[in-house]
């Protein structure tokens, strides 16, 4: 069993956790997920490292409520524990590769969506442990939706913030904010974008005019993680890969996002994306794929 | 008696059992067994022996058998195998033990592998557990993956007096077992799980959720966490897909993940969490057990079911038990049939498969007659879901992480066949991890022999 220290609510439908799992935390590096099972009649849920601490030995994950298993994974308290943790899982970010000296003569700009702030936030922090600061973007749905405002402002270069309805610093997407640092005569070298697949289409379809290299994190259905199943499988360029072991991230500009985002209906009824809908309320990003 | 005739297997009516998952072979009970028992002619040298992967003394069992002695008869299968109540159930037998038997010449072979199961099955029922390891040796082993391999190479390096702790990526031990091979032929709470119970019971430890080559590597086992050697027995389960058009529409599933979110994740029953989607017709494209498993499983969702495999019958790999079963339950085989596209509708939902007719022609590099394309014979079959089950191969995960470890152009790890020995020091390997796709029995095997293996390289270190 992997006990749960910590549980607090970040926003309205996206929870934080700390939980116990000394081996994952011993050797995970940013950009790797984990999946967790919550008890014997539960199903496996893939959800990116957000932060680790090896001497604690533990994982901290974020989540959005998004249906029936994150529902009632919302309801654990700190003291309850996951029958099954399983990771680190996947590549980590290929910055933790590069050479730092290299990345600090770069300009870098990651754009977090919603919850993808969450993965965002340990690469940001990694290199700024490592003397490297980059711009950060990120949007959300509205004030209450942004996460993590003040850890993210101690590691970020700049931090530019904004919202789809204007009710907190500016109004409009991370793409339209991409676009006026543009206009103001800002240049990157690499962008990283992390959140819902729609925006991070989005993303892509502009940096690729404003030609910036372009990485992104996947989240397709996963059944193990492991690379036995396929289910997370996508088209990059003119490969399948498998997201649970070839990736996470990928080159933004080769991925296929119409058939991604087909891909994650397979499990949704109309019913299903109606209820989810009424459920969310505000906070509906979308998650049922049926946003486009 | 029929003596030439093996004494029938009670089995479930083909249309009740087409939609459950319960076990289809009811097995036989002891007046049943020791009736087959009588028809062993108690060769000297007898040649199911040589046909058993593993070498069990079967006159010797049988024979125990007959006389009613079912705990004796559970000790001698027990020298040789860690797992009988599993293979009993899923060994090809026909091509193994039965089809060396001298009975089988004029009649039907003594049905070796129901009598197996029958002891084992006794055994359980009977609360009787496997002999205790008296020695012990001071030294640790990791083994990876609790496959049939693993679970074999840890039950008996166990017996020898080693400290063994075996690493599970998923979160139940099994391996194949556990997620690929269907309730319905191997049921997984009294079956594999108390058979995962009798080697937890040898003192081996079972740590679930580590993915070696992620969570740890090899050399870590071996340099920081005190090991003195490994097995790996992480098997061959990376899918294949055909590479044709079409093939990322939403309703294509890959065999492993069709058979692991209904029988791991056990999506068939309402009250688990992990969905599968009920289809109207479904193809599962391949020809072989994993074939038959996704067909079967899918019927008992509620499916009509269609196997399409590009050569003919006779070129089945499957177990003719298999086929045959399919066949009663009302599984379609379209055969000499090849798909060469996914269609889908502008949702990206399949709805049909592109096919081509095949004929045989010249014998391939493996024997078996090449299909050959009919030109003009496309055709559409209309579909909701296909099942890709056209074989696996080894995950690249730990071969990729450890240095030093060779492997083939297969992405097979290379292993000495007597003693499992890698390229690596201290570093052994078997089952489908060496040999790709194979045989539970082939794979319990390979686990022996490496446990001989690794106990010799650490008895002269």
């Amino acid at each position: 069993m992997y006990k749960i220290l910590k549980a607090e609510k970040l926003a309205e439908k996206i929870f934080l956790m700390d939980v116990e799992a000394p081996r994952v935390a011993k050797h995970c590096e940013p950009g790797q997920f984990i999946i967790v099972k919550m008890d014997e009649k539960g199903e496996r849920i893939p959800l990116t490292i957000c932060d680790y601490d090896r001497k604690a030995g533990t994982i901290t994950i974020v989540f959005q409520i998004v249906g029936a298993s994150t529902e009632k994974m919302s309801h654990l308290e700190a003291g309850d524990a996951f029958s099954d943790f399983v990771g680190p899982l996947g590549c980590p970010s290929e910055l933790i590769h590069e050479d730092i000296e290299e990345l600090k003569k770069q300009k870098i700009v990651f754009i977090a969506g919603g919850v993808g702030t969450a993965p965002v936030y340990p690469q940001v922090k990694w290199l700024h442990e490592h003397g490297v600061d980059v711009d950060v973007i990120v949007g959300a749905k509205n004030k209450d939706l942004i996460l993590l405002e003040d850890e993210m402002k101690a590691v970020a270069g700049n931090l530019y913030i904004t919202t789809d309805d204007g009710s907190y610093v500016r109004k409009g997407m991370g793409t339209d904010v991409l676009k006026d640092l543009y206009a103001q005569g800002k240049k990157y070298d690499k962008c990283i974008a992390i959140g819902p697949l729609i925006m991070m289409k989005f993303v892509c379809l502009l940096t690729k005019e404003l030609g910036i290299p372009t990485v992104v994190s996947m989240n397709p259905i996963m059944v193990d993680g492991t690379g036995m199943c396929g289910a997370c499988r996508l088209q990059v360029g003119d490969e399948i890969k498998f997201a649970c072991v070839d990736g996470p991230e990928f080159d933004g500009h080769l991925v296929d996002f119409d058939q991604a985002m087909k891909r994650q209906q397979t499990y949704k009824t109309e019913e299903g994306r109606a209820m989810l809908a009424a459920l969310e309320g505000d906070t509906h990003h979308g998650g049922c794929g049926n946003c486009n | 008696m029929d003596v030439m005739k093996k004494v029938p297997v009670r089995e479930q009516a083909p249309d009740v059992r087409n939609k459950n998952f319960d076990e289809v072979c009811l097995g036989y009970n002891a007046e049943e067994a020791q009736e087959e028992a009588t028809r062993c002619l108690n060769c000297k040298n007898a040649r199911c022996v040589q046909g058993c992967p593993v070498s069990i003394n079967i006159p010797e069992f049988i024979h125990n058998v007959k006389e009613g002695n079912f705990e004796e008869a559970y000790k001698v299968i027990g020298k040789s195998s860690a797992l009988p109540a599993v293979c009993g159930r899923v060994c090809p037998q026909e091509t193994q033990c039965e089809g060396q038997c001298i009975r089988g010449i004029k009649g039907e072979a003594v049905s070796i592998g129901k009598l197996e199961r029958f002891v084992a099955d006794w055994a359980r029922e009977n609360n009787v557990a496997p002999e205790m390891p008296t020695e012990k040796k001071g030294k640790k082993v990791a083994v990876i993956g609790s496959g049939p391999s693993g679970l074999t190479c840890a039950g008996d390096l166990a017996k020898m007096g080693y400290e063994v702790t075996i690493f599970e990526a998923l979160h139940e031990p099994g391996g194949v077992l556990v997620y690929g091979i269907p309730e319905f032929r191997l049921p997984k709470k009294t079956v594999v799980a108390s058979e995962v119970e009798n080697v937890k019971k040898l003192g081996v430890k079972i740590e679930t959720n580590v993915v070696i080559g992620k969570s740890m590597t090899i050399d870590q086992l071996l340099n920081e966490e005190g090991f003195d050697a490994v097995f790996i027995g992480s098997g061959a389960g990376l899918p294949r897909f055909m590479g044709i058009p079409g093939e990322n529409a939403n309703e294509v599933f890959s065999a492993n993940e069709y058979l692991t979110r209904s029988n791991l994740m056990k999506a068939f029953r309402e009250d688990y969490d992990t969905p599968i989607a009920k289809f109207k017709k479904v193809a599962v494209v391949g020809g072989g057990n994993v074939a038959m498993d996704a067909a079967r499983t899918a019927l008992r969702l509620g499916a009509e079911v269609h196997i399409v495999y590009r050569r003919s019958e006779e070129e089945l790999p499957a177990r003719a038990e298999e086929v045959h079963h399919a066949k009663e339950e009302g599984i379609i085989f379209d055969l000499l049939t090849n798909p060469t596209e996914v269609l889908t509708d502008e949702k990206g939902n399949v709805t049909g498969i592109k096919c081509v007719k095949m004929e045989l022609g010249e014998p391939d590099a493996s024997g078996r007659r090449k299909p050959v394309e009919i030109p003009g014979s496309e055709f559409v079959m209309d579909l909701d879901a296909v099942i890709m089950s056209l074989g696996t191969s080894p995950n690249p995960l730990i071969s990729s992480t450890t240095k030093g470890l060779e492997i083939n152009k297969r992405k097979c790890i290379v292993a000495e066949e007597e003693n499992g020995q890698t390229s690596k020091e201290a570093v052994y390997a078997g089952g489908d991890a060496v040999t790709g796709a194979a045989t539970v029995i082939l794979a319990m095997g390979a686990g022996k022999a490496a446990a001989k293996g690794i106990d010799e390289y650490l008895s002269s270190k």
